[in-house]
């Protein structure tokens, strides 16, 4: 029906076990993603199937492709290079979007280290330094 | 002997990762925040993905790759819009 | 030559991606060079940063340890996920001072931390060069900072700066 039963085992057994490897992988992140309470632990979870989950399938369809094909079949890896660029730009806005809500709307949820944006931190503390040097300028 | 594997073994992948695509819907569902759900979107997009190219390797076909990669480059332009509408949309104005 | 080619990084990129998605063949290599060199002077027409790397020598070592890295965390997390409930693991956000400037190094970084499982990149100062991070094992903490600061840092320093 589709030509695997001609393959060499030494294809097949690698080509099963990393398929299934990745799909597991994709599966305990999912899992993670259900389970965890909180958002922050709940950001975690999807760069278990972004990071082996998708590398073990890609790399699967490329060994299979390249050994059907009899020629070197690698366009899967261009799906693992998109997935690996734009997983942090989503994951790093999420982030700061969450970040910037609980501020926001419930800043008591967050530890206290957190409430505070860097920048008006940084802002309040160049203040206090100034007050201070000012102060002592004066006496 | 290697057709047998390799078809338990995409079966399976197909099994579990249709399992994990259906739990990431769970959680656009269940919610309880906006960027809960827009993660959860993120989530299905990558394991629909992965589920197409899975499928593609199990017929043979060339054309769910193509697939499976204009999934991954609209996933990520859907999912950078949502975060960007709540950054700026929903709670500073 | 730098009229003609502004952007080469990102050409010889796109050339080696045409020929990834499509057959190798010299018909293809010539449409794909056509459009790469298309690319590039649509890039130059937006004045980003050009990318400077210093040195080449550096990259694929930094591959190597991620490569094992992105490995190790996957077991740790998924062994974490699977007995969650049972240990008690908390998680935590940690502050990172960081001595990058380069906006391309703190891109390769974004992309080292949040691809490897474990660690989420949160906040960002650029007036403090300050880094939050949101782990998700509290107790590796230690860990985490002398990854970043001690193995990642001066390779990408080296690389970028």
């Amino acid at each position: 029906m589709n030509g695997f039963e001609g393959l060499p085992l030494w294809i097949s057994i690698p080509v099963a076990l990393l398929v299934m490897l990745g799909a597991t992988l994709t599966l305990i992140g999912a899992l993670g993603f259900v389970q965890l309470s909180s958002f922050y632990d709940r950001l975690h979870a999807p760069t278990l199937g972004a990071s082996w989950g998708t590398g073990a399938i890609i790399l699967a369809s490329s060994i299979l492709a390249t050994y059907l094909q009899q020629r070197l079949v690698v366009h899967e890896l261009v799906i693992g290079l998109c997935v690996l660029v734009t997983i942090p730009v989503t994951l790093m806005l999420l982030g700061r979007t969450a970040l910037l809500r609980d501020r926001t709307e419930n800043p008591t949820a967050l530890p206290e280290k957190m409430r505070n944006s860097l920048d008006a931190e940084d802002a309040a503390q160049q203040e206090q330094e100034a007050e201070e040097r000012a102060k002592q300028s004066s006496a | 002997m290697s057709g047998m594997i390799l078809t338990f073994a995409l079966g399976y992948a197909q099994l579990v990762i249709a399992i994990a695509a259906c739990l990431a819907g769970s959680r656009i569902l269940l919610g309880p925040r906006a960027q809960d759900r827009v993660l959860a979107l993120d989530t299905l997009y990558l394991t629909v993905m992965l589920l197409f190219l899975i499928t593609g390797m199990r017929l043979g076909s060339v054309f769910l790759f193509e697939a499976a990669m204009v999934i991954a480059v609209m996933g990520f332009v859907a999912t950078v819009a949502l975060t960007k509408f709540l950054f700026r949309g929903e709670v500073i104005e | 030559m730098i009229r003609l080619i502004p952007h080469p990084l990102l050409s010889v990129c796109l050339v080696v991606i045409w020929m990834m998605l499509t057959a190798f063949s010299p018909g293809h290599f010539l449409l794909g060079s056509a459009i790469a060199l298309f690319a590039g002077w649509a890039m130059a027409a937006l004045h980003p940063p050009s990318i400077h790397i210093r040195r080449w020598s550096v990259i694929p070592k930094l591959i190597w340890t991620l490569f094992f890295d992105i490995l190790q965390s996957n077991a740790d997390v998924a062994k974490l996920i699977l007995t969650n409930g049972r240990n008690n693991r908390r998680s935590a956000f940690i502050f990172i001072d960081l001595k990058l400037k380069n906006p391309n190094a703190l891109a390769a970084l974004a992309i080292i931390v949040s691809s490897t499982p474990g660690t989420a990149w949160v906040e960002y100062s650029s007036a403090s060069n300050r880094l939050i991070l949101h782990i998700f094992d509290a107790t590796r903490a230690d860990h985490y900072h002398h990854v970043l600061s001690d193995v990642y840092e001066p390779m990408l320093m080296e690389i970028f700066e």
